[in-house]
């Protein structure tokens, strides 16, 4: 059994690390180019479901716990609406990243971009690891047979 | 903005000035801190604490906007006709205070009836939606960007359908009814996006007071019209308006008794906000395809909504059923009242849109606490509780009589204006006669759908084996508070009345434009 | 309506034909199929529609994307940016919102056939009613109202 699946199993293992390195380029390097939380998310979620795929979701589950992946989810949009509680807090309005560097507004607007979008990407991870695992998680009411 | 000049002059903001946000920020935080804690005693506290501070909130808002005007608040420092813009004014504050009265009121209520019908384990996951929902309707009517309150309609219409499902550990039929109306309310959100997208092809933007602005300058086209029909239906299939409505006896019969309360009172009002939102201030009434459509489509649909939905509503033996059924029909009256275009017109849909709140809210957390101690909200089950359960039916008779429109309750006032507005219009046009007869003829069928229930409730000898005893502490509290309300607002009726004739006017005005609020913020 | 047969006039506005021609699609398959996957799936065509509605009114004649040109040391290239014409990216963004929502409404849709499907037995719409309509009989029998002729 565990024989099967040789080069599926290789090639995942070799992916699923690049593919994480991928997803952290996209979030991090998304005030230059074009990417950003959303994508991110995604692409990180991916290197997840492809290794539940491909071994097992208890394996995955192993990895990435699911009370863990309810907790991320939550936990990305506290930061998003933490962001622009500070903002409220330096006396600035909601979101207005100035007034993380009020000197050199650019700067503050850098930080703060880079805030959100790091808890849209944690959150977008967690809600698509979250869909997998309630799908696949599911035991199946038809057997192979019924089909 | 990338100047240390304009830096030096920023004053900081106080706490005061962010109210418009807090107002859906606080509910919006307590949803993902209760999912985060994952605390099954800790969630209602949390969702109660923050349902409570948005109350106080809307309540200050109201306070500071009701001699007219409005607050604006820019989000991330971008100003208005960019960045999204939260603005408050007499209207929107009224709407506030209803969602966010009701959402306070209703949560102790919600905490022994979910303990009843939802599993324990789904307690904590099943506030953070509520607390989602709320988020979702309060911001959909704070906020003056027209793509946002397509993102807040979303955010409530999609926790709503989960709430909704939660009702099938009593009875599967709600997974099939939480189904329907995800359909049916997803397409009417895509049609109200693509009407959007036509406004935002004729205009080039989103903001509703540049809208109006723009839409004004270059009068109608054939775009802009297209984009009103594609709004008004979209909409239309939110708030029920009549052919519409199929989605909502099923959602409102199967959904957890707390759900139902909530959603009545409060998810078809904020779409309906919203609707008069586009109708008067983005569209301006003056525009004759706004004034066609409110004559042709609106008035007649109104009428047979409140002749049908009240007629069905006779015939059921659900008590449950029966109330989902009469929400129709008064959504009926309020549509009736934007129809009629007056000044009194539009106080009467504004007041009963509040009053139905009250009362509605009322029935169904007297159907909820009838189903915790039967079991079903059949007429077979709840008949003759009235002598086991005094004050549970109590509460449910001044609904009643609130939902009819007798006179000391504050249903009788909405009613009255509505009649009263139909009749200053016939001076012009003598059809309007007979829409104020429609108005009593169609209460009359209130009166009895609702004595149906009285008779069933004091008339009927009760079950002998029934051992129904008195609702607790926690359901009478918030029902008798609402009550109490529908027995305060009919009889000293000027503090409403005050504010929906606010709120009125501030519609029938029209946009306040973009240019005040410009200087307002000192745009660079 | 002369201007309906114009070939020119109709080739100007091929993304608008395209996006009812699509919508309809969507819509169609959604009132007609009874399976209720098939709807969902009509739903996602629906959306879809109005996505690319939205990006298609975006475009500008001759734009490009809207991302600024970088000097080497990632300042805005200030010489380069002369004369470049930018496709609107607002109604792209916007439609990023709405691609999550739909996203979320079909995960959210997907999960309640899963649960309509181990509580019914089927996820065909007409056998569901069938079921359902048996439930309201079961009920009206059971719960059947004496003052039924009074009214």
């Amino acid at each position: 059994m565990i024989f099967h699946h040789l080069i599926l199993r290789v090639v995942t293992k070799l992916l699923v690390g690049t593919i994480i390195l991928f997803a952290l380029y996209v979030q991090f390097h998304g005030d230059f180019s074009p990417g950003g939380g959303f994508q991110a998310g995604v692409i990180m979620a991916v290197a997840f479901i492809l290794y539940g795929i491909v071994f097992s979701l208890e394996s995955v589950k192993k990895v990435f716990p699911e009370w863990l992946v309810h907790k991320i989810l939550a936990l990305g949009v506290l930061i998003y609406a933490g962001t622009g509680i500070a903002t409220m807090l330096l006396g600035y309005d909601f979101l207005d990243y100035d007034a993380f560097a009020p000197l050199h507004p650019t700067h503050g607007q850098h930080w703060g971009l880079l805030a959100i979008e790091f808890g849209v990407g944690v959150t977008v991870t967690g809600v698509m690891v979250a869909i997998y695992y309630a799908f696949a998680g599911r035991p199946p009411s038809l057997t192979d047979e019924d089909w | 903005m990338a100047n240390t000049a304009l830096v030096a002059e920023h004053t900081a903001r106080t706490l005061y000035d962010h109210l418009p946000l807090l107002q859906v920020l606080v509910p919006f935080c307590a949803a993902p801190l209760i999912v985060l804690l994952g605390s099954r005693r800790l969630a209602w506290p949390l969702a109660f604490v923050s349902s409570a501070i948005a109350l106080i909130i809307s309540v200050m808002l109201m306070m500071s906007v009701r001699e007219g005007g409005y607050i604006s608040y820019t989000m991330g420092g971008w100003s208005p006709p960019l960045g999204i813009e939260y603005r408050i004014d007499a209207t929107n504050a009224y709407v506030l205070m209803l969602i966010s009265a009701i959402g306070t009121v209703v949560l102790p209520f919600a905490y022994v009836s979910v303990k009843d019908e939802i599993r324990s384990k789904d307690h904590s996951l099943f506030y953070a939606c509520w607390m989602l929902c709320l988020t979702g309707l309060l911001g959909m009517v704070a906020t003056g960007d027209a793509f946002n309150v397509f993102v807040f309609l979303e955010i409530s219409s999609l926790s709503t359908y989960v709430l909704v499902a939660q009702g099938a550990a009593r009875d599967r039929r709600a997974l099939t009814a939480a189904y329907d109306y995800l359909i049916m309310g997803t397409i009417g959100a895509t049609f109200f996006v693509i009407g959007l997208g036509m406004l935002y092809m004729a205009t080039g933007t989103l903001n509703m007071a540049d809208l109006a602005d723009r839409i004004a300058d270059q009068g109608a086209n054939r775009t802009v019209r297209s984009g009103f029909a594609f709004i008004v239906v979209g909409l239309g299939l939110k708030v029920a308006m009549f052919p519409l409505h199929l989605w909502l006896p099923k959602a409102y019969t199967f959904a957890p008794s707390a759900v139902t309360v909530f959603l009545s009172a409060t998810a078809t009002k904020a779409a309906l906000y919203v609707l008069m939102r586009f109708i008067f201030s983005v569209y301006h009434p003056d525009f004759s395809f706004t004034t066609n459509a409110l004559e042709i489509i609106f008035l007649p649909l109104a009428i047979i909504a409140m002749f049908s939905a009240s007629f069905v509503a006779a015939f059921q033996i659900n008590f449950k059923r029966m109330l989902a059924y009469s929400s129709i029909a008064q959504v009926g009256y309020m549509l009736l009242g934007i129809a009629i275009l007056t000044e009194t017109g539009l106080t009467a849909a504004l007041l009963h849109m509040f009053n139905h709140g009250l009362a509605k809210a009322l029935l169904f957390m007297g159907v909820g606490a009838l189903v915790l101690r039967t079991g079903s909200a059949f007429y077979t089950q709840i008949s003759g509780l009235g002598r086991k359960m005094p004050l549970t039916c109590g509460a449910i008779v001044v609904g009643g009589l609130s939902l009819i429109g007798v006179p000391g309750t504050a249903g009788f006032l909405s009613k009255w204006l509505l009649v009263q507005a139909a009749l200053e219009r016939v001076a012009e046009n003598s059809s309007f006669l007979l829409v104020s007869i429609a108005i009593v003829l169609s209460s009359l069928l209130a009166v009895v759908y609702v004595w149906r229930v009285f008779e069933v409730l004091y008339l009927r000898e009760p079950d002998p084996n029934s051992t129904a005893t008195e609702a607790p502490l926690m359901m009478l509290i918030p029902m008798w508070i609402l009550a109490g309300s529908c027995l305060w607002f009919g009889l000293s009726t000027d503090f409403l009345y005050d504010i929906a004739n606010q709120a009125a006017l501030g519609l029938l005005d029209g946009s306040m434009g973009m240019l005040d609020s410009n200087e307002a913020l000192g745009v660079k | 309506m002369g201007q309906l047969f114009n070939l020119q006039f109709l080739a100007g506005h091929i993304h608008y034909l395209l996006f009812i021609v699509l919508m309809m699609t969507g819509l169609f398959i959604v009132v007609d199929k009874t399976n209720l996957v098939k709807k969902i799936i009509g739903l996602n065509i629906f959306q879809v529609s109005v996505f690319m509605f939205y990006v298609s009114i975006g475009k500008v004649t001759g734009g490009t994307a809207p991302i600024f040109p970088m000097d080497d040391k990632y300042h805005v290239d200030k010489e380069a940016l002369q004369g470049i014409v930018y496709s609107n990216p607002l109604p792209h963004v916007l439609i990023l919102t709405a691609i999550v929502v739909g996203i979320a409404t079909t995960s959210l849709g997907l999960a309640l056939i899963i649960r309509i499907r181990e509580s019914f037995n089927t996820i065909d719409e007409e056998d569901i009613l069938n079921i359902e309509q048996e439930m309201t009989r079961d009920d009206n029998i059971k719960y059947r109202d004496v003052a039924e002729g009074l009214i």
